[in-house]
Formats: structure tokens, C-alpha cells, sequence
């Protein structure tokens, strides 16, 4: 196959599955997880990140080949986000940031309306933006015109594994929207990571599902190749589906005659 | 709007007779639901549901999983002030009890700051008995300044407050509380607070309410578990952190399970609590809301800390001395109970992992800017 690689912010990537350093049993299995994946891009949460630690810190564990994409993730507001944003630009993350609001912590929903507002203010300032967002075709238009640089859907509640629930919302936002769709959050199984990158999806994020497998590093291999046979499968056209049968003596057949 | 009137037809409620009226059957239907209902969760909470725990623990324990990952957050309490103007007759720091008081000056706060900074600890709770005259809302803003220079999240574990004091301390930095109703029965929480400020049974019952409101991210409440009635106790409590959860989506809500621990006083726990119990109560907890924190201090032990960890705990104390002045050495007074896990952090750290689990030091950056902070 030709360089088919994902285009964001100017970099281009080879892998279109996007890890996380969340919710694992120890931080030391993360390089076996970035190498077994594939992955290229990495999301960090700020809040966690303690460059003074004198027990380890999560940012020692990154591999220096990743893209490191710091998450705002504690935020409640636009204005939050934006702190949060400056703060990892400050302490060395790079321009990349993933902008998470979220101000419901029973069902930890994206506030779609703060997150645009400070996606516009960071843009401007420079950064590329990554929002973390509903599946949700205004939201995501009004990304656009922020100057988002890639729109981040969720597959379903994040932490909740059910898989592509949104799939139908995607799928519009996948037809619409004319930048990188990155479906992040509530993807479980490798084979839902698969189903995503099939139907046109340009990557996906994948965190708790790799985390918490009794076995993360063969879960990591696992999305790598599914993500991959995804969009080999997206690329390569699939036919057609059916519901019903070709009928073996068409209806219309009389009309071909003569 | 107040949980107090929810409080107050609840405990006329016949709850223990619910409990019951509970059937095995109901148990396995409420376990087979994708979401739990407080109806549901009382199931889970009765004598039927004791041969279920295993299934229970299962449950809890993805739920777990999938919303925390394999993560316990790590905090220490400090104890500035033991200086006390209750009676409450359960506790060891009751101002008629004969002990040592004390109050840690600025400088000596910054001293027990640092020590504890030192064992890698980022996250602190502090704390002081119910004297205002003595630790004022005004020496807590100035220990919190001290303190938010070595420590990303400084909480409180203090007398109720007025709204503008918590507003104030949030603006300083504070970013949790905690505020335990001790019993949720109120005819004997007067008879457990004979006299002194706490024995206002709605201002505590509303303090939650007012720190929610002044923005603190973290709000952490419990009964403490044997005064009265430990089923009733643990119930209400859910319901109560069920009400603040959906009214303020914005803070994360928090239960503590704390049971009663030997003191200095003579009180005896009016029920025991087992440990079957305890766990019970954790796993439906966990059941009911998923993303709720549940914090385990030292004053468990050890071991029953480390089996009860997968279950559904989020955050631990480590490391810890109840003493004012404890960290450093210099510590003369008695503490508020006994701790039955006396294990260093580093200590802790290691059984954590050899759990399989990572404990998390910081989980919050702090974006107030803060004078002279690192
Ligand atoms: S429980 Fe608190 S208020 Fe009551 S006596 Fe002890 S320190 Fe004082």
C-alpha cells in the first residue's frame, strides 16, 4: 500500500491508534505498551504529572519518540482548560493539548459548549487542539471554527468498555467534517477499535481497555493490528452490503432481452 | 433545598423492616440490573444479600476497574490543633477529657509540612478539633497558604463552616472536605454531642452542601460506623452522598467508612460492625454509584486494608500520626484514636503494588496561582 499516513497539526503519523498512561497498575509497562501497539501519540493528564516527584513520574516512563498530547482533564470550565493548557505548555509538554471539560462527574460527559470556547482561545494562542467531545454535529462544526485541529467524539461514557455507541453520530461527523475524526473513549474490545477505523474514522484513542486487560501489552498488539486491518479494510472499499439475497432470476431480467 | 428534610423522613422511615421483607430473590434481580436504584442498593444492603458477596465483590470490583483503573490516590492527615470545645462522648479529644492540647504555630507548620512533603506525600488533610476561639478560619487560611507551598492539594477536616468561610478557604487553595455526620440519627446524635457547637445537627448535616457550593472539588462525608444503628447509618449515607451527587455534578463526591477505634475515653461502640459488614457496605457503594470515591484511613488494619482494596477503594491514608506535632518529632500529645495501620508510606506504597495496584501522590495541579508555591 502507498504512505497512507494521518495528517495533524503538521506531523504526520504512521499509526492511527492513540494511547494513554491512565489507570495502569504501574506506570513501568508503558514503552512495552507504546512499542507493542504501534502508537505514535500519547495522552498524559496534567493533573498527574509531578515533574518533582521523589516516587517516580509518569513522564519518565514515555517513550522520547511519542507525541505527548497533555490532557486538561479536572478542568470545569473553558477558563480552566486554557490554565490548564498554558501550564503544560510552561512546564515543557509541547503545543499538542487535548481539551477535556467535563463538569458532571457522575456520568463524566464533555461540556461541549465550554470546550469550544477554549478551543478558540488556544488555537489562537497557537496550540493544536484536540477536543474531547460528544458525537455531535453542531459541537463539532463549531470546532471547526474555532480552529480545532482534529474532533475527538466519544464511542460511549468513558470507563464504561460498551464499545462504538455512537456510532450513527459518528458516522455523520465522519461524512461532514473535513478534519481528522479521533473517536476517543468507551471503545472496550479491539474488534469495536476495528469497527470504528472500517466505517472511516481517521484514528482512535484507546486508554482503559489497554490499562486494565490482565495482559496490557498483548492488548495493546491486539488494538495495533485491529486498528490497522480497520482502515486497510475502509481503504480497500468495501462491497456493498445486501439485506436480502440477489434474487438468481431477477425481476427486471425481461427487460434486458432483445 | 437541604438534605435535612430527606434526613428527617428517612429516619422515620421503617427501614429495618425493609431490610427484612428482603428476599434472596430480590437480591439476585437488583445484581442482574445494569443500573442500581436506592431501592436496589437497600437490597444490597440487607441480611439476604450476605450470601451474595461473593457476586458483589465480583461487580465491584470491574466497576472498579473500568472507571479508576488499577489506581489508589495516597493522602496523609495533619493534625494542627487538638483543641476542643465538644463533649462528643465518643471521642478522645473531648474537652473534658485530661490530655495534652496543643496548636502547631506558623513555623511549626511549616516544619510538619515539610516532613511530610519528604516521604513523597502531595496530597494532605488537615486537620483540628471544633475550637474556633483557638484554630480561627483566619490560622487555618494561614496554614493552608504555609502549606499549599509543599502540597498540590491541601483538604480540610474541620468544624462546620459558615458559606463565606468555605468560600474564602476554596479561594486560598482548598480544594476538599471532609465532614463526617458521625450518626444520621438525630435523637442519638444529641445524646452523643451533650453540649458544644456540633450538637447543631442540621448545620453539620448542611455543611457538605455549603462546601459544594463554594467550589471545593472533593467533598467526603460518612457516619462513623457503631454509634448507632450501623445498617440504618450506612444507608442514609448513601442516600445523602446520592443527593449531593446529583445536585452538584460538578464536585466529586466521597464516602468514608470509618469505624469506631479505641480512644483515650471510655465509650463503647453501641453495635459491632464486622469486617463482613464493612465490605458489604463497600461493594454496594460501589454498586450503586459508580464513580464514587471511597476512602479507607489507618484506622483499619493492615491486612483487612489490603483485601479490601480491589473492591472498591479509591484513596488510602498512609503514614499517619493523629497527634498534633506528629510528623516531626516533636509530638507530646495524645492522639485522636488509635491507628491500626502504623506502616510507613513507603511501607504502604509496596503492599499497594504488590496488590498490582499504582498509588497516585498527585491527581490535582493546581491553577489558583499561589504566593511562593513550587
Ligand atoms: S469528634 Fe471532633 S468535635 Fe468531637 S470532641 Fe472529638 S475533636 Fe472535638
Amino acid at each position: 500500500m502507498s504512505e497512507d499516513s494521518l495528517e495533524i497539526g503538521g506531523l504526520k503519523l504512521a499509526s492511527r491508534l492513540f494511547t494513554g498512561t491512565g489507570k495502569y497498575a504501574d506506570d513501568a509497562v508503558i514503552p512495552a505498551v507504546c512499542e507493542a501497539s504501534g502508537s505514535e501519540v500519547i495522552t498524559v493528564a496534567l493533573r498527574r504529572v509531578d515533574l518533582e516527584s521523589t516516587t517516580g513520574n509518569v513522564m519518565d516512563c514515555i517513550p522520547k519518540h511519542m507525541r505527548l498530547l497533555p490532557n486538561t482533564s479536572g478542568a470545569r470550565n473553558a477558563d480552566e482548560a486554557v490554565r490548564i493548557a498554558r501550564l503544560a505548555k510552561a512546564m515543557g509538554c509541547g503545543d499538542w493539548i487535548k481539551i477535556e471539560v467535563i463538569s458532571d462527574n457522575r456520568y463524566l460527559l464533555p461540556d461541549g459548549y465550554e470546550t469550544a470556547k477554549a478551543t478558540e482561545i488556544l488555537a489562537k494562542e497557537g496550540f493544536t487542539v484536540l477536543p474531547y467531545v460528544n458525537a455531535d454535529l453542531y459541537i463539532a462544526r463549531s470546532l471547526v471554527d474555532a480552529g480545532a485541529a482534529a474532533v475527538m467524539p466519544l464511542g460511549a461514557p468513558i470507563g464504561t468498555n460498551r464499545g462504538l455507541k455512537t456510532k450513527e453520530m459518528v458516522r455523520i461527523l465522519i461524512e461532514e467534517i473535513d478534519l481528522p475524526i479521533v473517536v476517543d473513549a468507551g471503545i472496550g474490545r479491539p474488534s469495536e477499535a476495528c469497527e470504528a477505523m472500517e466505517m472511516g474514522a481517521d484514528a482512535v484513542l484507546v486508554n482503559t481497555a489497554i490499562a486494565t486487560a490482565s495482559d496490557p501489552v498483548m492488548m495493546a498488539r491486539a488494538f495495533g493490528r485491529a486498528v490497522k486491518a480497520g482502515r486497510e479494510a475502509y481503504l480497500s472499499g468495501p462491497g456493498a452490503r445486501r439485506t436480502q439475497a440477489s434474487a438468481s432470476s431477477p425481476l427486471t431480467g425481461f427487460l434486458a432481452e432483445g | 433545598m437541604s438534605f435535612y428534610p430527606i434526613c428527617e423522613e428517612l429516619s422515620r422511615a421503617p427501614l429495618d423492616e425493609r431490610f427484612d421483607a428482603v428476599t434472596g430473590e430480590d437480591v439476585r434481580r437488583a445484581l442482574g440490573k445494569s443500573s442500581c436504584s436506592p431501592e436496589d442498593f437497600l437490597t444490597l444492603m440487607s441480611p439476604a444479600a450476605k450470601p451474595f458477596l461473593e457476586e458483589m465483590a465480583r461487580q465491584a470490583s470491574e466497576i472498579t476497574l473500568r472507571q479508576f483503573g488499577r489506581t489508589i490516590q495516597m493522602f496523609t492527615p495533619l493534625y494542627l490543633s487538638n483543641y476542643c470545645t465538644n463533649h462528643c462522648v465518643y471521642c478522645g479529644f473531648n474537652c473534658k477529657n485530661q490530655i495534652n492540647r496543643s496548636q502547631l504555630s506558623l513555623e511549626q507548620v511549616e516544619v510538619e509540612g515539610k516532613a511530610i512533603a519528604a516521604t513523597g506525600m502531595k496530597q494532605l488533610l488537615i486537620l483540628t478539633g471544633d475550637a474556633r476561639a483557638k484554630a480561627s478560619p483566619e490560622y487555618l487560611e494561614d496554614c493552608v497558604k504555609v502549606l499549599r507551598r509543599h502540597f498540590p492539594s491541601v483538604s480540610i477536616e474541620i468544624y462546620a463552616m459558615d458559606q463565606d468561610e468555605y468560600d474564602r478557604l476554596v479561594k486560598v487553595g482548598v480544594d476538599g472536605m471532609t465532614m463526617f455526620q458521625e450518626t444520621y440519627d438525630e435523637e442519638l446524635y444529641a445524646t452523643l454531642h451533650p453540649r458544644g457547637p456540633k450538637r447543631d445537627f442540621r448545620n453539620r448535616l448542611d455543611a457538605p452542601e455549603r462546601g459544594c457550593r463554594a467550589g471545593m472539588r472533593v467533598v467526603n462525608i460518612g457516619a462513623l460506623l457503631g454509634l448507632g444503628d450501623w445498617r440504618r447509618d450506612a444507608f442514609i449515607t448513601a442516600m445523602h452522598a446520592s443527593y449531593l451527587m446529583r445536585k452538584y455534578p460538578e464536585t466529586d463526591i466521597a464516602v468514608s467508612l470509618p469505624r469506631m477505634r479505641p480512644h483515650v475515653g471510655e465509650y463503647q461502640p453501641a453495635t459491632i460492625v464486622s469486617d463482613s459488614d464493612m465490605v458489604q457496605f463497600l461493594m454496594a457503594l460501589r454498586i450503586f454509584m459508580p464513580r464514587l470515591g471511597v476512602t479507607i484511613s489507618t484506622r483499619e488494619a493492615p491486612e483487612f486494608r489490603e483485601n479490601i482494596m480491589p473492591l472498591g477503594v479509591t484513596r488510602m491514608s498512609a503514614g499517619v500520626s493523629t497527634a498534633v506535632g506528629g510528623y516531626s518529632d516533636e509530638a507530646e500529645t495524645s492522639g485522636q484514636f488509635d491507628i491500626a495501620d502504623e506502616r510507613s508510606v513507603d511501607e504502604v506504597c509496596s503492599m499497594i503494588k504488590a496488590h498490582g495496584f499504582q498509588p497516585v501522590f498527585k491527581d490535582w495541579e493546581p491553577i489558583i496561582p499561589v504566593e511562593g508555591a513550587a
